[in-house]
């Protein structure tokens, strides 16, 4: 009996917390149908009638669908890259005892662990140099190489590949770029398939990268055209249309999520490789 | 035979160069666009580099400023305040929820579920929540005193991120409730990993549940909480989106109470282009993570050697 009341109490710390979790996003949606005297005065649980002057007010600030599309530009093929190259790249680590291949491992263990912002200022100097400032040259190329891609597809080709399979494709005369994309790709491909998924959302997600290389505010993309809510002065006319604007750029996620959590839960899982 | 193993090594070599071809895209855009710009940062650290025109070498004059400026200092103690915080309640509900759904009397169920929520706050922008929140804790008009006060919890509303008292620690509590979820399910992902053969030998000897986490759970877990803890430090000392833009620039609003390093370096590097000084803060700050992790190491793994796994 005893056990059960426990057992109750629990459930119910843990329903808590997941209103927790969620609670900012509800009130986020709820607010952005309300008018900004509405919120400013109470709150519910019940939307507003607001939505449409709201919508009108975040579209006559910035266009949203542009800062969508203009992330969407830079984290597909960045992601594409980042899947494609690593799978290679882990492919060739893992079969092939070239020399410099354990160099070339160590390295991308001492990389993952070295912190980003080591490189930002490097980073932005090379860019300036290169004459890829403002442009999403940088924002994409350096997809090609992610080290923590690499280390864990190694990881899992390691578990996975039999070097026989191999062996007898190549006696049927394929030749090696054949055999990545016919057997090794497929192969590989759930293992891919969660690292995708985390390159995708890390970069759609990314700030401080494109807010120093993006000068234009057309090319902006999503994350730093909401920051740029922080020059709108007056939060008591406008609190409803913040919301808006904020929930419009949370919602394409959270859409994702709902069909997606298993991978992102399973890549973390996994072997709880960033990005 | 003799050119048989000719034909072979040849073969082999075709091989080798094979392994080349398919290493290189990654190995050349690594060298460019990572190692590179880490170089470059270190170089530029020992010049007096303003953006533009030549870098004239400055010896360690802008590591002796980093070491002698007291705001550096201070940004180093908010981002530890506010990581400090932070990993301590990050940490502490996700290792309490892994010992609560690996409990096999109580038999919890819903993990996959539960698990889903607690991590939804670590997939959306930081650009986002920090908007979101800074929204919901306006002081005259936000929607979280309001709630407070219609509760009956507080009196008069709180200007949660106006006062240095309180906006670090808010900070705190937000990336808390972004980064438990994750830690959470690397936990469980460690636990799962466990023999549940541990446990329930543990249960017929009639161990009790303290004991079944201060012997079995938490040594069994060592290695992933020291990689979570890690991670974390090396994110965490380089917080930059949330402070940032809840406080509204590199200044670190109230009275500079959340300015963390990388908001000081970013002030240096991209608003004043003291670039030779940014990139000393920045190789100072990696020195710090460094020692940090390996004292985190050895606490870790220091007084049992040669467990490591």
């Amino acid at each position: 009996m005893a056990t059960k009341v426990k057992r109750s109490l629990i459930y119910i710390a843990l329903i808590l917390l997941a209103v927790i979790c969620l609670l900012p996003f509800a009130l986020m949606m709820i607010n952005a149908t309300r008018t900004g005297p509405e919120i400013v005065k109470s709150f519910t649980l019940v939307p507003g009638v607001a939505l449409r002057d709201n919508w009108e007010t975040v579209s006559g600030y910035f266009d949203l669908f542009r800062g969508m599309l203009n992330s969407v530009s830079v984290a597909l093929p960045s992601t594409l890259l980042t899947s494609y190259f690593s799978a290679l790249a882990a492919y060739a680590l893992v079969m092939y005892a070239f020399k410099g291949n354990k160099v070339i491992s160590t390295t991308i263990v001492i990389f993952m662990m070295i912190p980003g912002q080591l490189s930002l200022i490097g980073f932005y100097d090379l860019i300036t140099n290169l004459g890829m400032i403002d442009t999403y040259w940088p924002l994409i190329l350096p997809a090609v190489a992610s080290p923590g891609v690499v280390f864990f597809l190694r990881q899992y080709l390691e578990g996975s590949l039999q070097p026989a399979l191999v062996e007898a494709a190549r006696i049927d005369g394929a030749t090696e770029i054949h055999i990545f994309h016919k057997i090794i790709l497929p192969l590989m491909s759930p293992g891919i398939a969660t690292m995708a998924i985390g390159a995708f959302v890390g970069s759609w997600n990314n700030y401080l990268i494109p807010l120093i290389l993006l000068n234009s505010p057309d090319k902006f993309t999503l994350p730093v055209m909401i920051a740029s809510l922080n020059s709108s002065q007056d939060i008591t006319r406008n609190q409803g249309a913040i919301y808006l604007a904020v929930a419009i750029s949370v919602i394409p996620i959270l859409i994702a999520f709902a069909f997606l959590s298993k991978y992102i839960i399973g890549s973390i899982s996994a072997g709880g490789v960033k990005e | 035979m003799a050119s048989e193993t000719k034909v072979k090594k040849k073969k082999k070599k075709n091989l080798n160069n094979t392994g080349y071809l398919f290493v290189a895209p990654f190995v050349i855009v690594f060298l460019i666009f990572n190692v590179y710009p880490v170089l470059r940062t270190l170089y530029l650290s020992f010049t007096d580099y303003k953006g533009f025109g030549d870098a004239i070498f400055s010896g360690g004059a802008n590591y002796s400023r980093v070491l002698h400026d007291k705001f550096f200092w201070r940004a180093l103690g908010n981002t530890a305040k506010i990581w400090g915080v932070n990993i301590v309640l990050q940490l502490g509900l996700a290792l309490l929820l892994t010992i609560v759904f690996s409990d096999i009397k109580y038999k919890i169920r819903g993990l996959g579920i539960f698990r889903a929520l607690y991590y939804l706050p670590n997939l959306i922008a930081a650009t986002s929540v920090a908007f979101l929140f800074k929204t919901l804790l306006d002081w005259r008009y936000g929607t979280i005193n309001q709630m407070l006060m219609g509760i009956g919890m507080m009196k008069n509303p709180v200007d949660w991120l106006g006062s240095p008292g309180t906006a670090p620690y808010v900070i705190s509590v937000i990336s808390a409730w972004m980064w438990f979820g994750n830690s959470f399910i690397m936990l469980m992902a460690g636990v799962q990993g466990i023999s549940r053969d541990y446990f329930e030998a543990a249960a017929i000897d009639g161990a009790g549940r303290f004991k079944v986490f201060t012997k079995i759970t938490m040594p069994l877990l060592r290695p992933i909480m020291l990689y979570v803890g890690i991670t974390s430090l090396i994110g965490g000392l380089q917080m930059f989106d949330l402070p940032f833009l809840i406080s509204g620039g590199t200044g670190g609003k109230p009275s500079g109470s959340t300015q963390t390093v990388v908001m000081y370096l970013y002030k240096f590097g991209f608003e004043t282009n003291q670039v030779g000084f940014a990139s000393a803060i920045a190789y100072v700050l990696f020195a710090i993570i460094l020692v940090f992790s390996v004292i985190q190491f050895k606490a870790m793994y220091g007084k049992k050697k040669g467990e490591v796994a």
